[in-house]
């Protein structure tokens, strides 16, 4: 049996029909899949960039790896304690494994013996994570800076973020060097890789 | 209180044991190189002095000194014993085999002197690592600069 081709004039019509049956299905609005999602969670609901929110929890939960080379510890510990309390900044769990930890607070004279050990425990620590440079010889190997056993500022083996002076430096210097590190994570990204 | 023995007494015993060299201070006698370790066994065993209180060395001008301070548990008292050895041949015998304590701190005069302590059983760097060059406590030993890696 041949089959005829369509005429222009079908052509159009079913153009038409098609158009009309479409308008006709289509009088109300598709109602919002989420509409099951009642007002009670609708209002408690808070928008915020990725970034805002990663990096809030980030500062608020600094956790120093307990690794710390000479007098300077002292310092943090007097700071670390109930007089300067740390624990308002939520640092106050030092974790003795780099693996739960992601600052390193670099307290003290660093030999050139014990650095490998400093490095390892650096490169433990899973991202992110921070360190901080706490006094001369942290910075710059201090008084020792020509030594033949010291290394020259922990920049030699761990990337720096903030410094902090001081021989040693007090605990309010050391909370403010903590300020300056948080205020410097505020300002991280995610699409911009530490 | 520790007293120091009278050092003109202990360097005319040691002469008596051993022969001539043994010469006296004000506060040390002077052991011949060769005779240190059995004058040290001598005053372990003989003289009392069981203790060994540290070894350490001094780096002069034209020699190298090794020092020993013993002192005597039971008589309290204390006593040094210095030994001369030239600075191209810093060998001196090692006291390890009388105190286990000297091992330590012969590698540590040898770490940061060079000084070898000859029947050592396992004389190597202590406090410095294999590789480092040089004896840092030697006067003529040149500091790194600062920002030296190496």
């Amino acid at each position: 049996m041949e089959i005829e081709p369509f005429t222009a004039a079908e052509i159009e019509r079913r153009e038409s029909d098609g158009i009309e049956a479409l308008r006709a299905a289509s009088q109300h609005p598709i109602p919002d899949p989420d509409s099951w999602l009642d007002e009670e969670i609708k209002r408690n609901v808070m928008f915020t960039t990725v970034d805002a929110a990663l990096n809030w929890a980030r500062k608020t939960s600094l956790w120093p790896v307990t690794a710390f080379t000479a007098c300077c510890t002292f310092e943090f510990i007097g700071a670390s304690s109930a007089r300067f309390d740390i624990a308002r900044f939520g640092m106050e769990v030092l974790r003795a494994s780099p693996r739960q930890a992601d600052l390193l607070v670099c307290a003290g004279t660093l030999t050139w013996k014990m650095a490998p050990q400093i490095k390892r425990l650096y490169d433990q620590m899973a991202e992110p994570k921070w360190a901080i440079a706490m006094g001369a010889c942290a910075i710059s190997g201090g008084i020792f800076c020509d030594s033949y056993s010291v290394v020259p500022g922990y920049n030699h083996i761990v990337p720096i973020d903030v410094y902090i002076p001081g021989c040693p430096p007090r605990p309010e210097t050391l909370l403010a060097g903590i300020e300056a590190l948080r205020r410097k994570i505020a300002k991280e990204s995610i699409r911009k890789p530490k | 209180m520790t007293t120091s023995v009278d050092y003109n007494d202990l360097a005319s015993q040691l002469q008596g044991q051993f022969g001539q060299g043994f010469t006296p201070a004000e506060d040390y006698v002077e052991v011949p190189c060769a005779f240190i370790a059995k004058a040290a066994e001598y005053m372990k065993n003989t003289l009392g002095f069981d203790y060994l209180g540290m070894v350490t060395a001094a780096d002069y001008a034209d020699h190298f000194e090794v020092i020993y301070q013993l002192q005597s548990i039971k008589t309290n008292s204390s006593a040094l014993l210095k030994v001369r050895c030239p600075k191209d041949k810093p060998f001196v015998p090692s006291l390890a085999n009388l105190w286990l304590g000297a091992s330590l701190q012969e590698r540590e005069v040898y770490d940061l002197f060079g000084i070898e302590f000859t029947e050592h059983p396992h004389l190597k760097r202590i406090v410095l690592w294999d590789g480092f060059k040089g004896y840092p406590l030697r006067k003529d030993f040149k500091g790194k600069a600062y920002g030296a890696s190496d």
